[in-house]
């Protein structure tokens, strides 16, 4: 990945709880079009370091660099207004409305004042075509859908509101493998469409399928970083364990 | 073309079923007494009717917002008796009866702040403000009602039907006396806030999950105070009607209105734990409240029956709504 195509950076991150160090001089960049995985077993700092993205964490020490700007922290707000947006699978959606309605909320289109629902729900059917999303009526509760479905409006959302860059905290735990297949579906789509993608994942397979470079935590610090296509599962899982560190 | 139809049958069948409760409640008691189905007795039901139907657009709001006001009833009694006192201070009646609506919206915004900036409980702020607002009003009244208005106040509460003043006679229209008139205009403007404004639309967003309202970066407080002081404004208005219909603000007024108006609002569909609901269902509620009322009286059945139906009503909606949720249904 060249220079120019990095949007977000974080550069010697430091977060402590009390007397645990969770993040311990972390740096690391991510690129729009690519898709960045993060792996490490619990407690590695993985989950620290997305919140910190999102700005749900303030950082300790160190800086964070989105597109040309410098931030020392993030709040939500400023987060998804640098266009970071955290995609969680259940939180940010009204489940009694209908899909255009979510992903118009806060941004609702009027026409004199009014609802313009006739236009969001075409708009809404654009931007969900445009993903590839298998919704087949935009005017359903969001209720009825699948998990897989409801990450889709939850994104559509974020691209509607001119996120450029979308992290993914186990997007497809406790999903079945149609669905789980269509969340992946999304998120490759979206890294060719230009967006950046970061993605935290327990699952090898999932990881080595999507991403094109996969970072390693370990106990709160960068373990390794690889191209997915020069490395193996096994050199992954042992730096995630730390088998190298011993011999 | 079928879909759609289906698509609409599917999508209103509670209004549909209340709808066909509503006729076989009305044809039953066209067979039970003569005197149902008859001029006099439809406008009384109606008008019975128009102030069930004031209070619950309001309350419509807020349970459909995942909330509840029980000061309801009690901002009733506050606005009538502001009005009272500001006509027999001198007041011209145009700035009395807006005083009196504007301290039945001010009590209610009152409750949005508490509710949405300090995070009290909505049954625990508005049942406070119940018993705060009725004790100031004994206490500013010293329980006398305030009576005796001339006809630019009574008007409003009146039987005249509106259209007299035009002399159009024709019968059914003249059906609609102001406080009918008042109701369905409030009913109509309530419908396009609900269904076509982003208030409406960040009401149903509250009671469905407030959190993910306030992640898009809406000011939720706003929107939260907005409904709480519809509901007041709402009060204050069947507050308004009901004194102008009696000729006399009187300070117990709109004692216990408050469970007749989660009765309609719970019975027409709206959840009561929020984000789902309409004006429509609560509209076809409210009268078959006002039938039954009218029924049980005309058939001389001891009025102590409809304290006790309507809260066996709140019951059966609410239990009703839960089963189909456990079904999965909804």
């Amino acid at each position: 990945m060249s220079n120019d195509k990095r949007f977000l950076e974080v550069q010697n991150i430091h977060k402590e709880f009390g007397n645990v160090l969770a993040l311990n001089n972390v740096s690391i960049s991510a690129s729009k079009g690519e898709v960045l995985a993060i792996v490490g077993d619990n407690g590695a700092g993985k989950s620290t370091l997305v919140k910190i993205l999102s700005g749900a964490l303030t950082p300790d020490k160190g800086k964070i660099v989105v597109g040309n700007k410098k931030f020392s922290s993030l709040t939500p707000k400023t987060a998804l207004k640098a266009g970071i947006s955290t995609v969680y699978q259940d939180l940010a959606l009204a489940n009694s409305r209908d899909v255009a309605a979510n992903i118009f909320l806060g941004r609702e289109l009027t026409k004199r004042g009014f609802l313009d629902n006739k236009k969001m729900h075409i708009e809404a059917e654009k931007l969900i075509d445009g993903l590839e999303i298998d919704i087949p009526d935009v005017r359903v509760p969001v209720a009825v859908l699948s998990g897989g479905q409801r990450q889709g409006v939850a994104v559509a959302r974020s691209v509607y509101q001119k996120g450029s860059f979308f992290i993914f905290d186990e997007p497809t735990a406790a999903m079945g493998l149609v669905e789980t297949n269509a969340v992946l579906k999304l998120i490759k789509k979206l890294a060719n469409q230009g967006y950046g993608i970061i993605i935290i994942s327990h699952n090898m397979a999932q990881v080595f399928e999507i991403s094109n470079r996969i970072c390693v935590m370990r106990h709160g610090k960068i373990a390794g970083l690889k191209k997915t296509k020069d490395t193996t599962t096994e050199e992954i899982v042992s730096m995630i364990t730390g088998a190298g560190e011993i011999l | 073309m079928t879909i759609n139809y289906i698509n609409f049958i599917k999508k209103h069948s509670a209004k549909i079923l209340l709808l066909l409760i509503l006729m076989i409640m009305m044809v039953t008691l066209t067979f039970l007494s003569e005197y149902f189905l008859t001029f006099k007795n439809i406008k009384n039901i109606l008008n019975w009717a128009s102030t069930y139907l004031l209070l619950s657009v309001g309350m419509t709001f807020v349970i459909c917002s995942g909330g509840i006001d029980l000061s309801v009833g009690s901002i009733m009694g506050i606005s009538a008796v502001v009005m009272g006192f500001a006509i027999k201070g001198g007041l011209p009646v145009g700035v009395a009866i807006i005083s009196g609506l504007l301290t039945g919206t001010f009590i209610g915004a009152i409750n949005g702040t508490l509710i949405s900036k300090i995070k009290i409980n909505p049954l625990i702020v508005t049942l406070s403000m119940m018993s705060i607002v009725r004790g100031s009003v004994i206490l500013l009244t010293d329980g006398r009602p305030i009576f005796g208005f001339d006809a630019s106040f009574t008007f409003f509460g009146g039987s005249e039907s509106i259209f007299s003043i035009w002399g159009m006679e024709g019968k059914l229209i003249n059906i609609i006396n102001p406080p009918i008139a008042i109701a369905l205009i409030t009913l109509i403007i309530g419908w396009i806030i609900l269904e076509k404004t982003k208030l409406g639309r960040y009401c149903f967003v509250l009671g469905s999950n407030e959190g993910a309202l306030r992640q898009t970066g809406v000011n939720t407080s706003i929107y939260q105070i907005g409904i709480y002081a519809i509901s007041g404004f709402c009060a204050a208005l069947t507050g308004f009607i009901v004194a102008a219909r009696l000729n006399t603000c009187e300070p117990l007024a709109g004692t216990g209105y408050e469970m007749d108006a989660i009765a309609a609002v719970v019975l027409g569909g709206t959840l009561i734990k929020g984000g789902s609901g309409s004006i429509g269902g609560t509209f076809i509620a409210c009268l078959i409240m006002a039938v039954m009322r009218n029924g049980l009286t005309i058939l001389s059945i001891s009025s102590n029956y409809q304290k006790l139906l309507t809260g066996l009503i709140i019951l059966v909606a609410v239990a009703i709504s839960e089963i189909k949720k456990k079904k999965g249904i909804e």
